[in-house]
C-alpha cells in the first residue's frame, strides 16, 4: 500500500480567503462576528457567518465556466487552487493526472431554492441557466474544466464526516493508480433554508459557508512532511443512544494520544474523548457550522499545526450532529520514526 | 479502517450474487426481465405532481407496491419513508435476499443518486414560505431529505451495520457507485458491498429538464433520426457484490461477473458532451483495459442513449471510434426507450439489464425506434432477439461531464 502525504491545504472561510486568514482566526480563539441573514416571514433575521469578499478578485472568476457559477463553486475552486499551488499549472498542461473528490451536504442550495421558487411561480419561465448549477456535481465539474482534469472525479454527498470518507476514497485512487494526485474539497454555501434547517437541530449553531481543500500525493513532500496516517471506519450514529457507542468504536481505532498531539473536534461534549491528553481545538465555535467545509477546515488546521511544529500528530474527529462517527489522523512521519505510540 | 488500505497480493474477481430492481415495468427481476426482453414501453401522463404548466407531460412513473418487503424498521420509521427511500428499500431487499447474505459484520453501502428525497426539500421550502412560523414535521423533513439517511434507512431495514457512501455524479451516479464498490472489493478493502442507484421523480427535477428543453413531449427514441429529447423515469437497482472465492465458499448463485470499470470527466460544457464523445471514448477504452478485453470481445453495448440530439451523436461517435471495424456488427441499444432516464438510478438499472441479458442470452430491443440515425454505423437492436453473448459493456454519461463504463461477463 502506498503512503499518502499532504502536499497542500486551502481554505475559504468566514475568516477570509486563504489559509493565513484561517490560521489567524483560530489563533485568536474568539468566535468571528456573525452577520444577519433575512429569513422570509420572520421579523428577526438568522445569524450566519459569511465568507467576506476576497481582498483581490481571484483571476479564476473570469473563467467562462465560473462567471455564473454558485458561491459554493467559487469557494471550492478558491480552496482547491490554494491547495494545489504551482501544481495547478502542471495539471493544466497535462503533466499530472488529478483526481477530484468534492464533498458537500447542501450543494448549490441557493440556486436550488431560487430555481424551485421560480418553478412554483411559473415553471414555463423558470431559468434554464440556474438549473444545471443546482446539480450536486456542478462545482466538481467547473473545477475539472478550469484545470482541464479529465480523470476520475466524484462528488460525495453527506454530512461533515463525508469529507473524511473522501480522504479515504482519494487514497484508494492514489494506491490503485487511477490518479497521480488528488484534491479533496469540502464546500458549502449560505442560504436561509439551510440556516433555518440547522436551527431546528441546534438553536446555538451559526451556519457558515466556505470551503477547505487537502491535496494528496504519494511522493514525500519537501519541508515538514504531513502524512495521512489513518481514516477510521464510519460508524452510523443516527440515534442518540447509539452515538456514544459509535464514537467509542471510532476512538478505539486510533492511538490513545499524547500530550504533544492535537485533537480537532466538531463537538467537545463527546465522552469518547474525555481522556484526551493533548491540546483541543474546536474551530466550529470560532468559524461556525459549515458541514463538510467545517470538516475540511479542521483537517487544514491540523495539517497546518503539524507543519508549524505545534504538534507531531493530530486527530480530526467528526461526531455530534453528524450521522456518523469518523476520524482521521495526520502525523509528522519524521517524528514518528523515533517514537513508538500505541 | 478506511485507511490505511489492506494489502492484496493481486486483484480479486468480483461477482454479483444478488440483484434487485424496480422500474416503471414493476418491482423485481422477473417482470423487468420480461419488459426489457420484449421491448415494452412504460410511459404515461405524469400524476405525481402538477405538470399542466410544463411543456412536457409524460414520464415513466412507478406504481409503488402497497406493501414493503419484510424488514426491521419500526412502524414510525416506515411511515416516514418517502418515495425514493421506498424504491431503494424494495431494490435493496430483493438484492439482499437473492444474495442470501446475513447481517453479520460491517457492510459498505455505496449508493448513487442525483436527487435523493428532493420531494421533502420541496415540501420544506413550501411550508417555510407559506407558513413561516409553523415548524410541524420540518425536522423530520430535513432528517429524511439527507441522502445519507436514506442509505442508513436501508441498512436499518436489513439489520446491518453499514458504512454509507453516496456518490452524486449526476446521471453517472449509479454506474460510479457500482464501479467504486467493485474497486473496494477488488482491492481487498471490503469483502462484500451492497451498491447501486436510486432516484424518484420530483417536480423540481422534472421542471429543470423541461426548462432546458431536453425533454421530449413524446416517448423518447434513442438513436432515432427524429429523436427530440429524453423522457424521465424513476427507479432503483442494487447489486450484491462479493469476492468470487467468498461466493463459491457460500455456494451462492452467481448472476454474473463485473470485470471492468473506468470513470472519466468531460470538461467541454456543464450540460453538453464534447461532440466527439472524447470522455465516453476514454471511459470505454480504460474500462476495456481494466477488464483485459478488446472491442471485438464485447457482444452488446447498453448505451447511455438519452435520445437528446447532443448525447446520442457524441456517444455514437465514441462507440464507433472505440469499436473500429467491430462497430458494423456491434449490437447496441438504450433501455431508456422503455423506462426513461432514471438519472442516478440509470447506470445501476442498466447494469441489472446487462446481467439479465447475459443470464437469459437475449438483447434488449428499442421497439419504438422508427428510423435509425444514419450516423449510427452500429446495429441498433430493434426487435426482441436471442443472442449468444458473453461480455457486455454499459455506458453512463452525466451532467457535469461525469462518464463511467462498466463491463460485465456471463457466469460461468
Amino acid at each position: 500500500m502506498s503512503r499518502v502525504f499532504v502536499h497542500g491545504q486551502g481554505a475559504v472561510s468566514p475568516a477570509g480567503w486563504g489559509l493565513p486568514a484561517l490560521r489567524a482566526s483560530l489563533k485568536n480563539e474568539r468566535p468571528l462576528p456573525a452577520q444577519s441573514l433575512a429569513r422570509p416571514g420572520w421579523d428577526k433575521p438568522l445569524l450566519v457567518r459569511i465568507v467576506p469578499p476576497p481582498l483581490v478578485r481571484p483571476a479564476f472568476l473570469a473563467h467562462p465556466r465560473l462567471r455564473r457559477a454558485s458561491p459554493m463553486t467559487h469557494y471550492a475552486v478558491g480552496a482547491a487552487l490554494e491547495a494545489l499551488g504551482q501544481d495547478a499549472d502542471l495539471i493544466r498542461s497535462g503533466g499530472l493526472q488529478l483526481g477530484i473528490v468534492t464533498c458537500t451536504l447542501t450543494g448549490g442550495i441557493s440556486y436550488s431554492r431560487r430555481f424551485y421558487e421560480e418553478v412554483l411561480q411559473n415553471p414555463a419561465t423558470a431559468s434554464p441557466m440556474i438549473f444545471p448549477e443546482t446539480v450536486f456535481n456542478s462545482s466538481a465539474s467547473h473545477l475539472a474544466a478550469y484545470l482541464g482534469s479529465s480523470v476520475v472525479n466524484y462528488t460525495l454527498v453527506g454530512d461533515a464526516g463525508t469529507f473524511l470518507q473522501g480522504l479515504a476514497v482519494a487514497a484508494g485512487w492514489l494506491d490503485s493508480g487511477m490518479a497521480e494526485a488528488c484534491v479533496i474539497i469540502g464546500a458549502e454555501e449560505l442560504d436561509w433554508t439551510a440556516a433555518d434547517a440547522l436551527r431546528l437541530f441546534d438553536r446555538r449553531a451559526v451556519h457558515a459557508s466556505g470551503a477547505g481543500a487537502i491535496y494528496l500525493k504519494t511522493l514525500h513532500p519537501a519541508g515538514v512532511p504531513v502524512e495521512l496516517a489513518a481514516v477510521t471506519d464510519s460508524f452510523a450514529a443516527t440515534r442518540a443512544p447509539g452515538r456514544h457507542e459509535a464514537a467509542r468504536k471510532m476512538r478505539a481505532q486510533l492511538p490513545v494520544g499524547a500530550s504533544d498531539e492535537l485533537l480537532c473536534a466538531s463537538e467537545c461534549d463527546n465522552s469518547a474523548w474525555n481522556d484526551w491528553p493533548g491540546e483541543l481545538l474546536t474551530p466550529t465555535e470560532i468559524l461556525g457550522e459549515g458541514f463538510t467545509a467545517a470538516a475540511a477546515w479542521q483537517c487544514v488546521a491540523v495539517c497546518d499545526a503539524i507543519q508549524q511544529s505545534r504538534c507531531v500528530a493530530a486527530n480530526v474527529s467528526i461526531t455530534g450532529q453528524s450521522l456518523q462517527a469518523i476520524a482521521a489522523r495526520f502525523v509528522n512521519p519524521t517524528f514518528l520514526k523515533t517514537q513508538t505510540r500505541t | 479502517m478506511l485507511f490505511p488500505l489492506p494489502k492484496t497480493p493481486r486483484p480479486r474477481r468480483i461477482v454479483v450474487t444478488g440483484a434487485g430492481v424496480i422500474t416503471a415495468f414493476g418491482a423485481g427481476w422477473k417482470i423487468n426481465a420480461e419488459g426489457f426482453r420484449s421491448g415494452r414501453t412504460a410511459f404515461r401522463p405524469v400524476t405525481l405532481f402538477d405538470v399542466t404548466r410544463q411543456r412536457c407531460k409524460i414520464a415513466a412513473e412507478i406504481d409503488l407496491p402497497g406493501d414493503l418487503p419484510p424488514n426491521r424498521l419500526s412502524r414510525g420509521d416506515l411511515r416516514r419513508l418517502q418515495r425514493a427511500s421506498r424504491l431503494l428499500l424494495l431494490a435493496g431487499a430483493e438484492a439482499w435476499d437473492q444474495a442470501g447474505w446475513t447481517p453479520d459484520g460491517r457492510l459498505p453501502l455505496v449508493l448513487g443518486t442525483t436527487s435523493g428525497e428532493m420531494c421533502l426539500g420541496q415540501e420544506y421550502l413550501l411550508q417555510a414560505l407559506q407558513t413561516p412560523l409553523c415548524f410541524k414535521r420540518q425536522t423530520e423533513r430535513v432528517t429524511h431529505y439527507l441522502v445519507q439517511q436514506q442509505g442508513i434507512n436501508l441498512a436499518n431495514a436489513l439489520g446491518v451495520e453499514a458504512e454509507v457512501i453516496t456518490i452524486s455524479n449526476a446521471c453517472a451516479s449509479g454506474a460510479n457507485a457500482i464501479g467504486h464498490a467493485w474497486q473496494l472489493v477488488r482491492e481487498g478493502r471490503a469483502d462484500r458491498v451492497l451498491t447501486g442507484g436510486y432516484d424518484a421523480l420530483c417536480h423540481m427535477t422534472y421542471a429543470g429538464f423541461d426548462t432546458l428543453q431536453v425533454l421530449s413531449p413524446t416517448p423518447c427514441r434513442p438513436f432515432d433520426a427524429g429523436r427530440d429529447g429524453l423522457t424521465l423515469g424513476e427507479g432503483a437497482a442494487l447489486l450484491a457484490l462479493e469476492d468470487l472465492n467468498s461466493a463459491q465458499r457460500r455456494d451462492a448463485e452467481i448472476l454474473g461477473e463485473i470485470i471492468g470499470y473506468a470513470a472519466t470527466m468531460d470538461t467541454h460544457h456543464l450540460t453538453q458532451p464534447q461532440p466527439e464523445g472524447n470522455a465516453a471514448l476514454a471511459a470505454m477504452r480504460a474500462a476495456c483495459a481494466s477488464a483485459g478485453v478488446t472491442p471485438e470481445q464485447i457482444d452488446y453495448v447498453n448505451a447511455h442513449g438519452t435520445a437528446t440530439p447532443q448525447n446520442d451523436i457524441a456517444e455514437t461517435a465514441a462507440i464507433q471510434t472505440w469499436a473500429g471495424a467491430r462497430a458494423a456488427t456491434l449490437p447496441v441499444s438504450s433501455t431508456k426507450a422503455g423506462i426513461g432516464h432514471l438519472l442516478g438510478a440509470a447506470g445501476a438499472v442498466e447494469a441489472v439489464v446487462s446481467l439479465m441479458a447475459l443470464r437469459g442470452q437475449w438483447l434488449p430491443p428499442e421497439t419504438s425506434l422508427e428510423t435509425p440515425d444514419p450516423a449510427c454505423r452500429f446495429q441498433v437492436v430493434r426487435q426482441p432477439i436471442d443472442a449468444k453473448i458473453k461480455t457486455t459493456l454499459s455506458n453512463s454519461c452525466g451532467f457535469g461531464g461525469a462518464n463511467a463504463t462498466l463491463i460485465f461477463k456471463r457466469w460461468p
